[in-house]
């Protein structure tokens, strides 16, 4: 093999070694405390104590607080997602396609921070008014920006999908007397389906993952709640709002690496379906 | 040769594409229930003139066409012209297979089920008809559920054919239909398409003269996008009138 090939074939290994280790490291610190942990409580109870003597942690309301907040932002996100993807690739013109191409790339890159002080200063604020609520700073306030945060993961891989879908299926379809509406829905998107399907799913894990925003939107509220229009705390912002906290090695400290374990667990899982997706896909294609 | 009464006729058909001209004043009158070949060399317009033929040109922006086109004496070209109706009228058979990723059945039965066909029964018995006008009923019945990617490509290629058919087509436009395929799927499809003239007008572009030969009944000879000569096939190929026209046949020239 000659080196240049050993150099990227190394390369590719690193990466994967380094999300093995990574993974290895969080269990190893999460270890002590499965260790001493003899039921399921942790992922049933709703008590989250942390300086009680002794501390209980259990991570239901968390569990169910990122659930909550991530069914919402794809839910919301995908129909609009799906179909800004499909404009982009069949119906608005290219040179416009190509425009709003690079304005969705670079509404990637805005800070997810700043994503989270819009959601503080004007969606909160807003939702506290529309629905006639003590706060804003609410599961559903927090939805709703994640759900457009989502968007440019989601468009921009819909839209490479629907445009990897071969023109020869749609010329036949024009040709057997159909309209590009028809064509679109009947055709190109069930064939695009594989693409779609994971781009939904990469689009979930985005949400999943995201800490800052739903940090500074979501609320804090530490138990189960009761509807989306409660203020809550994902298990992302759990981790990132005490682990500055935590004294090192102590109880609560490997308490929030179980957390973060099973987070890291959840991801890595969704990210592997959309991977086999996509590679099935392949295959059949 | 009797007579059949015209199907298409275009008149001084010219197309361009943006600057280019690509089709140069073609006239011509084709037979109802025939098959016109259409010979030239590589970028002569034949599959542009082809295409023409149900407005598949539209989706390519920068194109231009002028001149009549009547099939049925109506102008195709004109503005009011409902290109999806006229595609039902006048189907289209591509250059490579082209089956959608669905299975044998929804391929044929996708075109009436678009049209609002809902009814099991009535979709059976066109997914049946057409396949057996496409000569592969026989071939397909026990597992019209499998994917039509699975069959083979010249079965894939009518496969497609009988998806055309499925619509109900009066003219049938094929783009070079076998040039993907083996010897032995090319004659199937040659002898498909004698049997399809019984009740359809046939216009094929092919690149391949033996073919022309075989199953023509006329013969349109296009060189750099203008109509060298047009007549019956047996008369192109024994005695033709123009030289260049004798050149191309004889293979002196592309």
């Amino acid at each position: 093999m000659p080196y240049q090939q050993k150099l990227v074939t190394v390369a590719g290994y690193t990466v994967l070694l380094l999300t093995a280790a990574i993974f290895l490291f969080v269990a190893a610190q999460a270890w002590p405390f499965f260790r001493e942990q003899v039921d399921l409580s942790f992922f049933t109870g709703d008590r989250w104590l942390p300086v009680s003597s002794p501390p209980t942690f259990q991570i239901k309301g968390f569990l169910v607080s990122s659930f909550m907040i991530t069914t919402m932002a794809v839910v919301l996100g995908c129909p609009i997602g799906i179909l800004s993807a499909v404009s982009l690739a069949e119906l608005l013109p290219r040179h416009v396609s190509v425009l709003l191409r690079s304005v969705f790339e670079m509404t990637a890159g805005i800070p997810s921070v700043v994503w989270g002080f819009l959601g503080l200063t004007v969606i909160a604020p807003f939702v506290a008014r529309v629905f006639n609520l003590n706060t804003g700073l609410t599961g559903f306030s927090a939805g709703l920006v994640l759900s457009v945060m989502v968007l440019p993961t989601l468009v921009s891989l819909a839209d490479e999908a629907l445009r990897a879908v071969p023109r020869e299926y749609a010329e036949a379809s024009y040709a057997l007397g159909t309209t590009r509406w028809q064509t679109i829905w009947r055709v190109i998107v069930p064939a695009a389906r594989g693409g779609l399907v994971a781009a939904v799913l990469l689009a979930m894990g985005r949400a999943i993952g995201e800490t800052m925003t739903v940090l500074m939107v979501a609320g804090g509220r530490l138990t189960t709640p009761g509807s989306i229009f409660e203020p809550m705390r994902p298990i992302t912002a759990l981790i990132a709002a005490e682990v500055t906290n935590a004294a090192r090695h102590s109880e609560q400290y490997h308490a929030l690496f179980a957390a973060g374990l099973v987070l890291f667990t959840i991801t890595l899982a969704v990210n592997a379906i959309a991977a086999a997706v996509i590679g099935g896909k392949k295959e059949a294609g | 040769m009797v007579e059949n009464k015209h199907k298409v006729s275009l008149t001084d058909i010219s197309i361009f594409y943006g600057k280019l001209h690509v089709v140069k004043h073609v006239s011509v009158e084709l037979p109802e229930k025939e098959i016109t070949a259409i010979i030239g060399p590589s970028g002569s317009g034949k599959s542009t003139l082809l295409r023409s033929l149900n407005r598949m040109n539209d989706h390519i922006s920068g194109m231009r066409i002028t001149g009549e086109a009547l099939i049925d004496n109506q102008n195709i070209l004109a503005n009011g012209v409902d290109v999806v109706m006229l595609r039902r009228k006048v189907g289209m058979v591509f250059q490579r297979p082209n089956p959608f990723p669905k299975s044998i059945y929804e391929n044929v039965a996708y075109g009436p089920k678009l049209q609002g066909l809902r009814s099991k029964a009535d979709l059976d018995i066109i997914v049946e008809n057409s396949l057996r006008q496409a000569a592969l009923w026989d071939e397909v019945k026990d597992r019209l559920h499998v994917s039509g990617f699975d069959l083979s490509g010249g079965q894939q290629q009518r496969l497609c054919i009988a998806r055309s058919l499925a619509v109900g087509p009066e003219v049938l436009l094929m783009d070079e239909p076998a040039s993907a395929l083996d010897p032995a799927a090319t004659a199937k499809i040659e002898e498909l398409m004698l049997m399809l003239k019984r009740t359809l007008t046939v216009i094929v572009v092919t690149h391949n003269m033996q073919q022309a030969a075989r199953v023509s009944d006329r013969t349109a000879f296009l060189l750099g996008g203008e109509l060298v000569e047009y007549d019956a096939t047996r008369k192109i190929f024994t005695t033709p009138q123009d030289k260049r026209t004798d050149d191309y046949i004889s293979g002196k020239m592309g």
